[in-house]
């Protein structure tokens, strides 16, 4: 008997997309990846190893990322775009799949500075500020790290008393993205009342910077340390609606949402270039893409940027239907960055010795994401949220 | 000012493209598809003159469904309206077919100046700009490296290939356009998001009173495909000493320099 098997469809499988990820996107957020991948192609991409190298941001993309809109780009009204969480994802994605340094200064400037003064301002002050920043002619940070407060801010020195009801701040912040180039700085400092946040403007007397230049992660982003000695602020400076560290954890919740994307852009540049190498690397008479263990690493990979990316994806669908939890922001956050290093690391391993130069992206991804593991809450912190969360046990102190 | 771009979607001239063995047609389906990066040039010329002049830019494409991104893309660039012509029967046209059905199209939309590339990053005809101006009867200004308009003419730096003329045209005209014309604008976000709400309207071979005009039509048919020839190998110049007067005295021969 002669069974006919029904004509069975073969489905073409895409290898720079094993999952059919880009398939969730739609085709406005597949256009503003294109665009965003496009526009750093031509302009970031030929000198972002110099600009590592030299330890310099590349000041002169501001205008062009203002003008694609990247810039509080995911915030409604006062000059901002008002995209979906997704599409601002996505730009994280192409932004640090170009170098972390660059989706810092957009995660800062959108994510963080925007975010606080749109979501905790006065009305005159987003009327100020926001369009500004959204057109990148002011450039934002984000200043609660000090030097003996990081993971647990709370116990932030830099206070600020009330004086003939203006405010004087005194003390100093560390660790501070955009922190010498900003025009205007969301400060966060202890008084009487509690935590409250207060925009300084670079103008402000007794208020000064100064840059951190011997860092080996980030080098393509200015990292400052701020000092306040005796500045005065008139109350209109303080956001009036951010009244305890609560209002600064949502801020960087909205930024950690972006790493989560932005990590698997830096992981699946490393590993476009492991791969690529290891087809053009012989060693013992062949490719090195023909030995099973570097199969393995390959494989390994593209599952871990496979699984990263859905997970972002997850995440942004949840946030732009309104239901996202921090706690499932910290998850992917964790996750994705801990997995981007490990790729980034593996890539190294592949590319050998040309592996530690800036000939390739490997390394600079590398030295990036043990920022990126680290600010943002530190991977053990993203460890304590989520394990408090699964067991109702705090584990913090 | 009424400008109409003739855009077109087409497979990612990055990745390289593969022939159907049956039809000789360029496969299209299951590769990522881009708008033709030469008809950015178009959409951006097109900007430019109505930024100056003032009016309204027209993006129109044939092609099938997936031909949307195209017009969405030339649209969030900042074109203000989008016309796609999609009908089965325009599978596989050839360029003669193809301009019937944009120059019936824009006919209809009306223009003062209609914008091509030169030719498609796909098919490489070159020759849909100039049957467009021959249907429309205006006149075609092609290679353009440059185009300004001063209220009353068109000028128009044409590229040849022993440099440039200079071209001046009345309105209407069809200009085609060669890459490197102008320096494409980004589309912006808010560019993107606004394409969805701008006017968008589609027709059909039959809808353009062309019923019968498909590729069934086509006065050309693709008897042959075959690779291009392995190009010889190069001379390797080994320096002895004289290598700069050895590359010299050959380009001096071949009358380059
Ligand atoms: C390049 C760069 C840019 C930055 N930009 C900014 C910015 O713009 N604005 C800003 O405010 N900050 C910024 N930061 C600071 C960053 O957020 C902090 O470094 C981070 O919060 C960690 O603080 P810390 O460095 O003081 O480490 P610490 O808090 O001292 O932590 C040291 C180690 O102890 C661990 N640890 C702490 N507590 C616990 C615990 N309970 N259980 C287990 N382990 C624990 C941490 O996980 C870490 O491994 C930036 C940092 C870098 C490197």
């Amino acid at each position: 008997m002669t069974a006919t098997r029904p004509a069975r469809q073969r489905v073409a499988l895409d290898v720079d997309d094993l999952y059919g990820i880009d398939e969730l996107l739609t085709p406005d957020e597949r256009l503003v990846r294109n665009t965003v991948r496009a526009f750093l192609g031509d302009r970031a991409l030929p000198a972002i190893a110099e600009h590592f190298e030299q330890g310099t941001f590349p000041r002169e993309l501001v205008g062009g990322l203002a003008e694609l809109g990247l810039l509080g780009m995911h915030l409604h009204g006062y000059g901002c775009a008002g995209a979906s969480a997704v599409a601002y994802g996505v730009a994280c994605e192409e932004l640090e799949a170009c170098d972390s340094g660059l989706r810092s200064f957009v995660s800062v400037q959108g994510s963080l500075a925007m975010s606080a003064i749109h979501f905790f301002g006065s009305e005159a002050q987003k009327e100020r500020f926001l369009p500004e920043l959204a057109a990148g002619r002011a450039i934002g940070c984000f200043a609660l790290t000090e030097p003996d407060a990081g993971s647990d801010p709370a116990v932030m020195r830099t206070r600020a008393r009330r004086d003939d009801g203006d405010w004087v701040i005194n003390g100093t912040k560390m660790w501070i993205t955009n922190g010498s180039i900003a025009d205007v700085a969301v400060v966060w400092a202890a008084t009487d009342e509690g935590i409250r946040a207060f925009l300084v403007e670079r103008s402000a007397r007794d208020f000064s910077t100064r840059d951190i230049h011997d860092k080996l992660s980030l080098r393509a982003s200015v990292t400052s340390e701020l000092a306040f000695d005796s500045v005065r602020v008139s109350d209109e400076a303080r956001l009036p609606e951010a009244t305890s560290l609560g209002a600064a954890l949502a801020c960087l919740n909205e930024a950690r949402y972006g790493i989560a994307w932005g990590a698997m852009g830096a992981a699946r540049s490393c590993f476009d270039t492991a791969l690529a190498y290891s087809r053009e690397r012989h060693a013992f008479g062949k490719p090195i893409a023909a030995f099973q263990m570097t199969q393995q690493k390959l494989v390994d990979m593209a599952t871990a940027i496979v699984q990263g990316r859905l997970m972002a994806h997850r995440l942004g669908t949840l946030k732009d239907a309104g239901g996202l939890h921090p706690v499932q922001v910290s998850v992917a956050k964790r996750a994705n960055v801990r997995a981007a290093l490990d790729v980034a690391r593996t890539s190294r391993t592949i590319l050998g010795a040309n592996g530690l130069t800036l000939q390739y992206p490997v390394s600079r991804h590398m030295a990036n994401l043990e920022t990126v593991l680290t600010y943002e809450g530190t991977e053990e912190v993203h460890t304590l949220i989520v394990g408090r969360a699964l067991t109702g046990l705090d584990a913090f102190s | 000012m009424k400008v109409v771009v003739c855009v077109k979607q087409i497979p990612d001239p990055n990745t390289p493209g593969q022939l159907d063995p049956s039809t000789h047609y360029l496969k299209r389906d299951g590769v990522e598809v881009v708008l033709d990066p030469g008809d950015e040039f178009g959409v951006e010329a097109g900007l430019q003159l109505v930024e100056k002049h003032g009016g309204e830019v027209t993006v129109v494409s044939m092609g099938p469904e997936r031909g949307l991104d195209a017009v969405r893309k030339a649209l969030a660039m900042g074109a203000h309206k989008g016309v796609l012509i999609t009908d089965d029967q325009l599978r596989g046209s050839d360029a003669l077919t193809t301009a019937r059905v944009l120059a019936a199209a824009i006919g209809r939309e009306g223009f003062d100046v209609v914008i091509a590339a030169t030719e498609s990053t796909d098919g490489y005809t070159g020759v849909v700009p100039q049957a467009i101006a021959e249907l429309l009867d205006v006149p075609a200004v092609t290679f353009a490296t440059s185009l300004e308009y001063d209220g009353s003419l068109l000028h128009v730096r044409r590229q040849t290939e022993a440099g440039h003329d200079l071209v001046e045209a009345p309105l209407p005209a069809v200009v085609s356009v060669t890459a490197g014309v102008n320096e494409p604008r980004y589309p912006s976000l808010k560019g993107i998001m606004g394409a969805k709400t701008k006017p968008m309207d589609r027709f059909n071979l039959v809808d353009l009173g062309l019923e019968g005009a498909g590729a069934a039509s086509a006065g050309e048919t693709i008897v042959a495909v075959a690779a291009a020839p392995q190009r010889a190998a190069g001379e390797i110049v080994k320096d002895e000493g004289d290598a700069a007067k050895r590359i010299a005295d050959f380009l001096a021969a071949k009358k380059v320099i």
